[in-house]
């Protein structure tokens, strides 16, 4: 933020970094080879939904928005306890939840939405379970990185395992490099 | 009154005591250099101690509003009053105040001026990281606090730091105002070259004695280390939760996502500012010091 915009009390709106999505399907791979974790079939893009828009009222508005068509591409909008809007999309191919979490995030930006953006999760659970626990990556869109989420309960969450992820992706992934945003995504409607 | 279970270690008895042997010679050597500048500085120490001593006197005060904490009852926090009531009926010692303050920051503090004016306190951030056994460990380190009576010790211990501030501050002013008075006829010149004197002696008075409160301080964490683990007769568990409470994991915030975002009016870049939690460690000795030593006492306790 500049002088100016310190001086008038603005603030720039971040456009959304949509490139680092596609170095997931690599670091999905590392992820199976190393700690034995694959994708959950599920992804999620999670929006705040403002007020004022008329034209994504309803959740339908919102399918139709993003030119998805909740049958036959398998997505469905959820609203969750904090009132923010997911996008849920339902793809066993770590490939195919990238292409549509970018298709989405595109139109969302093209609508004029991208300031709303928050997040994309990624699921991923133990191939062989009980495995070690599953983990969400956590994509971080004004920033571009990627960060691991291992919730184990309510308001629990296993540091160890997410700080072993992320010894393995560092490599793969820009991996968030300040520990102080790897925020919380409680009881989140992405498995 | 009986005294408190928790054992003593000679080793650090006798660093402990040779560092405030220091700091009384400190003392010793400002009081002559208080004397030898010859102000009406009898008033301004008065101050001066009467600011320490209220500052060790409201130390629970201070240190609770200082942190945001607030004092719960045991219906409130049954948890954390619980593991303290277990500590207390172990250690032989009263039951301090409890407190919670409400930061995801993983930390602990112990304060009040003697046993029964204590209180002890946790973060929210601490009590969610931690399981019942770890946040035991801690509180048994910071019961040790108390026990030790370190918020007098380290009082005192700082106090000299505060004086010797003033000393340097006085005797820079004095060196202006004697230099331009003209008062004191041609005894002008000799007295600002003496309080330029003072003044650079007051401040490497000051390192010195900050660099030893500093290590008394560490000290002081190493014994109420020892002590709490001694008393729940688990170092290891002790060390588990430093590794939980510092480094990498201490910074892994249980925030919500969505909810530090509503609270920084709304998705934009400048997200929260770390780093203050370092600072409240920085007293502390290193993290592999504190392991080791607790290693040691682990291998001591079952051999």
């Amino acid at each position: 933020m500049g002088l100016r915009d310190a001086l008038f009390g603005r603030t720039k709106q971040v456009a959304p970094q949509l490139d680092n999505l596609f170095a997931l399907p690599t670091a999905a791979l590392t992820l199976q080879s190393e700690l034995d974790l694959v994708s959950s079939g599920q992804a999620g893009l999670c929006f705040k939904a403002g007020s004022g828009e008329t034209s994504i009222q309803t959740d339908a508005d919102i399918l139709q928005l993003l030119d998805f068509e909740a049958e036959k591409d398998s997505v469905h909008v959820t609203t969750d306890d904090l009132g923010f809007k997911w996008l849920v999309i339902d793809d066993p191919s770590v490939d195919g939840q990238v292409t549509k979490v970018h298709a989405a995030n595109s139109s969302m930006v093209d609508h004029g939405l991208g300031p709303r953006l928050l997040c994309a999760v990624f699921g991923f659970v133990p191939a062989t379970p009980p495995g070690e626990g599953s983990v969400r990556l956590v994509y971080l869109l004004k920033q571009g990185t990627f960060y691991p989420f291992a919730p184990t309960g309510p308001n629990q969450r296993d540091n160890e395992l997410e700080l072993r992820v992320k010894s393995f992706l560092g490599s793969d992934l820009p991996i968030e490099k300040d520990l102080s945003r790897w925020m919380a995504l409680w009881n989140l409607p992405v498995r | 009154m009986a005294k408190s279970k928790i054992e003593t270690d000679h080793g650090l008895n006798v660093r402990m005591f040779i560092t405030g042997l220091m700091l009384v010679v400190l003392y010793l050597i400002i009081t002559t250099l208080l004397i030898y500048a010859g102000l009406s500085m009898g008033l301004v120490l008065v101050i001066v101690v009467a600011m320490i001593f209220s500052q060790y006197y409201f130390s629970d005060k201070i240190a609770m509003f200082s942190m945001h904490a607030h004092e719960v009852s045991a219906q409130e926090e049954p948890r954390l009053h619980e593991i303290v009531d277990r500590l207390c009926l172990l250690a032989n010692m009263p039951k301090p105040r409890v407190g919670v303050a409400e930061m995801d920051i993983p930390n602990a503090f112990a304060t009040g001026r003697n046993p029964s004016h204590a209180v002890v306190c946790a973060t929210r951030g601490i009590m969610n990281r931690l399981s019942d056994e770890e946040l035991e460990a801690v509180l048994a380190h910071e019961l040790s606090h108390v026990a030790h009576r370190d918020v007098a010790v380290m009082t005192i211990a700082s106090g000299v730091g505060m004086l010797a501030g003033l000393v340097s501050r006085m005797a820079m002013w004095g060196a202006i105002l004697g230099g331009g008075g003209g008062g004191r006829g041609n005894n002008n010149d000799n007295a600002a070259a003496m309080e330029m004197v003072v003044w650079l002696v007051s401040i490497v008075i000051y390192v010195v004695a900050y660099l030893l409160t500093m290590a008394l301080s560490r000290y002081r964490e190493l014994a109420a280390d020892r002590s709490g683990a001694i008393l729940i007769g688990k170092p290891s568990v002790l060390a588990s939760a430093l590794v939980h409470i510092t480094g990498d994991m201490g910074r892994i915030p249980r925030t919500d996502l969505r909810k530090a975002e509503s609270m920084n009016s709304f998705f934009f870049v400048p997200a929260l500012a770390g780093g203050s939690a370092a600072s409240l460690f920085s007293t502390h000795p290193s993290l592999e010091k504190r392991l080791d030593a607790l290693q040691k006492l682990e291998r001591e306790l079952n051999g």
